[in-house]
């Protein structure tokens, strides 16, 4: 029964962790007095669970108690029953319920939704980035700091204390809890979505034998965008993203053989691509530029619709996706997509003009240490018949950068390739980021 | 004519220090307000908080460039200071834009230690 009982509230804590947190932190001074409500409310399940059974609607009850437990705590910390007055006004009876049992009558929809404004906290522009991400799975995923470390490969301690300075910050510097006004909100609108794909990205790039809590990055991530979609609703930005966030999902599990090697965009079993997400992928981007606010996420997400419409590689509309990458690169000066925008270039016009577009967006210097420039330059290099010399010291750069293990094997697999003397140049290889 | 006096000293040489010598710290701050205001020279005085409750900004091109953390381009001289009230970072951020001085150099944003907080 407790054993239930635990994981009950387990599954509660986590699901509802966002909108119960965000709900609590509207009536309450800040981050850690609302988590300590929230924590308290958990122990007090714990105990009463057991014997009452536990509550229909358990994020519910667990939101009411918190709500009492911030009216004990504020009682505790001032004994100025004045200023107690104030806050105890501010959350109403009817909000808290009678005590006693009457929760059980009480659903879920009477947590009012405020998880817009933790989303715009959590990803203010004056916190630093990696801050924003973790607080941000940590507050509306409910990742906790040893599912974080799990998940980005550091020490627990580590992201403890990240999530400590984090919520000191916010208090000190006074970030605010709201959503922006609407003069910033396509500023501060894309600073949360960058933060999404960031998280995404995370899971993406992890190959099978990451850890599940990175591997599940991008599963937070497309529940994440899918949530801001329906809190701020007709922003062809936020479709955007879900729909790129839908189209890459569709291929992830084929960027890995079942030996947990990577296999480029060129060489993937078509077949295997999730037809639903693609079908899925495609109804949002139609959506998202029928707008007007088209911007980068949605270039991306027609980018990798291009992808997912040749059934085979050899259909692939590549004139259509220089000129999406052209777009795109007017609206974000990023050194990664002239990366990639050379790679479509050499598949129109060959992998010499490749270089070339490589060569003329002086990419050398920001992507010294980017594997993926360095693989494309061999390849591209293999496929242009260059001296082999310069091939296989474009694929040592690309080994020495690889942050993955399938990354590591794939490289040195075209290392060994290059070795032999009668090996047959393979084709259209190395493509990372394909979008 | 009235000045505008800087202190700066490294960052948390005030913390480590047991609770008395803190407070005698504090008292000694006291005094210099006192003598201040006896004097009839006292203005206001400010005390910031650390540099990790720093923000800066900057506009470049139309758009604002937000970062945690001070501003540390040493060849750049603080020129002048605001000191506002205001809700909250966003509408702080908000003046802070409207600096000229944005547009080429910078803004730093530091939150008040109100006198309060520190002396209790």
């Amino acid at each position: 029964m407790t054993s239930d009982v635990r994981r009950r509230l387990e599954e509660a804590f986590r699901e509802e962790h966002g909108l119960l947190l965000a709900a609590i932190l509207r009536k309450a001074r800040g981050f850690e007095v609302a988590e300590d409500a929230l924590q308290e409310a958990c122990s007090r399940a714990l105990q009463a669970w057991p014997s009452t059974g536990v509550p229909k609607a358990p994020g519910a009850w667990l939101y009411r108690v918190a709500l009492r437990c911030l009216i004990d705590c504020e009682r505790r910390r001032r004994c100025d029953e004045s200023a107690l007055g104030e806050i105890a006004a501010e959350i109403s009876e009817a909000e808290i319920g009678e005590a006693g049992g009457l929760e059980h009558a009480v659903g879920d929809e009477s947590i009012p939704d405020e998880r817009l404004r933790l989303v715009f906290t959590c990803c203010h522009p004056a916190l630093a980035e990696e801050v924003r991400v973790a607080l941000t799975l940590h507050a509306l995923c409910g990742f906790t700091a040893a599912d974080l470390g799990r998940a980005f490969l550091v020490r627990e301690a580590t992201m403890a204390q990240r999530l400590v300075r984090a919520k000191r910050r916010i208090r000190g510097t006074g970030i605010p809890y709201r959503v922006p006004r609407k003069a910033d909100l396509p500023e501060r609108l894309s600073a949360v979505l960058a933060v999404i794909y960031l998280i995404y990205n995370e899971g993406y790039a992890a190959d099978p034998s990451a850890p599940l809590e990175r591997r599940e990055l991008a599963t937070e991530a497309r529940r994440l965008v899918t949530l801001l979609d329906r809190l701020l609703p007709g922003r062809a930005e936020v479709e955007g993203l879900g729909a790129l966030l839908l189209l890459l999902e569709a291929r992830r599990a084929s960027r890995h053989d079942a030996e947990g090697r990577f296999v480029p965009l060129a060489e993937q079993d078509r077949s295997t691509w999730d037809g639903d997400l693609m079908a899925a992928g495609m109804a949002r981007l139609e959506r998202a530029i029928s707008r007007d606010d088209v911007g980068p996420y949605a270039l991306q997400a027609a980018i990798a619709a291009e992808h997912v419409r040749a059934r085979h590689v050899d259909e692939t509309d590549w004139r259509q996706i220089v000129r999406l990458y052209d777009a795109l690169l007017a609206t974000t000066a990023s050194p990664v997509v002239a990366l990639n925008r050379a790679c479509a270039v050499a598949e129109v016009d060959g992998p010499e003009a490749g270089l070339a577009a490589i060569r003329d967006a002086d990419l050398a210097a920001p992507l010294a240490s980017y594997a993926y420039l360095h693989a494309t330059v061999a390849d591209l290099s293999e496929r242009a018949r260059r001296p082999a010399e310069e091939v296989r010291s474009a694929w040592e750069r690309a080994l020495r950068c690889s942050a993955t293990d399938a990354e590591r094997a794939f490289f040195s697999a075209k290392l060994d390739a290059g070795r032999r003397p009668d090996s047959t140049p393979p084709t259209g290889t190395s493509r990372p980021q394909d979008s | 004519m009235r000045y505008v006096l800087i202190i700066s000293s490294e960052e948390h040489t005030h913390i480590g220090l047991d609770p008395e010598a803190h407070r005698s710290l504090m008292d000694r701050y006291k005094q210099v307000q006192a003598d201040l205001e006896k004097a009839g020279a006292r203005q206001t005085e400010i005390r910031l908080r650390s540099i990790e409750h720093a923000t800066t900004v900057r506009v470049r091109a139309g758009k604002t460039l937000i970062t945690d953390g001070p501003f540390v381009e040493t060849k750049d001289r603080i020129g002048g200071i605001f000191v506002i009230d205001v809700a909250d970072l966003d509408e702080a951020i908000e003046w802070a834009k409207r600096i000229p001085q944005a547009e080429v150099g910078s803004v730093e944003i530091r939150p008040v230690w109100e006198l309060e907080e520190f002396l209790d």
